[in-house]
């Protein structure tokens, strides 16, 4: 059964509640993931298209707020410790397998190219959002953030309001 | 005494050092947690596996009540702690681009990289899209800037807003999360899931 290879959700939730205390005890601050993209992006965009950097507004503003670079940012750090940390559970339960994941009833190429299109969604909407659902909804609702909740309903009630159109996918 | 970095008892080097660390924990929680599989994130919008709200919402209230508790103890300052800046229209309408993101995609930015670090091809074909997503978006920046800051509300919290006490909104949400659970189970027996 699933459940049994995967740890306890209210444990798991538990141990992640956790891991955000000590994040805002140590640090001040919330769990991310989108922001360390964010950074890898204007990064590359600073080191292939330094002229663009320059003048597109965005990278400007950016580049400008944070003199010390996009990738001395605490997310990038952490970011690069969830690759980690996942390998490791991952590896640990033996799940390391290269595989297209999707049910039965659709194919492997349309599972990509939804996951394609979800992610670009999710790309632009978590630039929106000041954070996606860990920086903005997740440690947003842990300080009892305004907008982070607000962002948290969104996400949740669009999930909900459009799954019926796109249950061939998953059901 | 908290937050360490803030108050200046870590260096940034130190706290650099905390972050890879606390980011190993949240990977390493999320993906034993099933969080690497976008089936299992996915079955919270149709009944059949509600993994997503059990996980996210104790984490939510754990941490709200511990940092409350840290708080009173003197532990920890919550005003020196970050709170998500609140534009009101960018952050709704940002909450729904990702909602639609969800279900196309079956992963969040966090999950899709535990996703992918494993294997899930899926989730690597996500996280192109996010760059592609996060691109298009620096690029039109201009084109949305107005609307990106528009209704800067400041760094409100929600209990400052409607005018209670900081625990008399973790109790409501304690009490909320609890009927979700409850919720959660009944409709998991409901629509009972096919083994994947």
């Amino acid at each position: 059964m699933r459940s049994e290879k995967h740890l306890n959700p209210y444990l798991g939730g538990v141990l992640l509640g956790l891991v955000l205390i000590a994040a805002n005890f140590i640090s001040g601050r919330g769990l991310g993931a989108s922001g360390a993209l964010k950074s890898v992006v204007i990064s590359v965009t600073n080191t292939v298209a330094p002229a663009h950097a320059e003048n597109a507004k965005f990278y400007k503003e950016y580049n400008e707020g944070h003199p010390e670079g996009p990738m001395s940012s605490w997310l990038v750090f952490q970011v690069a410790g969830v690759l980690v940390g996942a390998f490791i559970s991952g590896a640990l339960a033996g799940r390391l397998k290269l595989k297209v994941e999707h049910s039965p009833k659709i194919t492997s190429r349309r599972r990509l190219i939804f996951a394609l299109a979800g992610g670009i969604l999710f790309g632009i909407g978590s630039q929106f959002g000041r954070g996606c659902t860990s920086g903005s909804a997740l440690s947003g609702m842990a300080v009892l953030s305004l907008g982070g909740i607000i962002t948290m309903m969104a996400i949740f009630g669009t999930g909900y309001a459009l799954a019926y159109f796109f249950r061939k996918n998953w059901i | 005494m908290g937050p360490l970095f803030v108050n200046e008892i870590i260096t940034q080097g130190t706290d650099f050092l905390f972050a890879f660390l606390i980011g190993i924990g949240f990977g390493f929680v999320l993906e034993s947690s099933g969080f690497s599989s976008s089936r299992r994130l996915a079955g919270v919008f149709y009944g059949y596996d509600t993994l997503v709200l059990k996980v996210f919402f104790t984490a939510a209230l754990t941490s709200m009540l511990g940092l409350l508790f840290l708080s009173l103890f003197g532990w920890v300052d919550l005003s020196s702690v970050y709170v998500n800046p609140t534009f009101l229209y960018s952050a709704i309408f940002g909450g729904v681009v990702m909602g639609a993101g969800f279900i196309l995609g079956g992963f969040c930015p966090g999950t899709s990289l535990c996703g992918a670090v494993i294997g899930k091809i899926d989730a690597m074909v996500f996280i192109v899209g996010l760059f592609i997503g996060i691109i298009i978006f620096a690029e039109g920046y201009p084109l949305w800037e107005e609307f990106y800051k528009a209704m800067p509300l400041g760094s409100p919290k929600l209990n400052e807003v409607i005018g209670i006490s900081q625990g008399v909104l973790a109790l409501i949400f304690v009490l909320v999360a609890l009927s979700l659970f409850w919720v959660g189970e009944w409709v998991e027996k409901k629509f009972p899931a096919e083994k994947y």
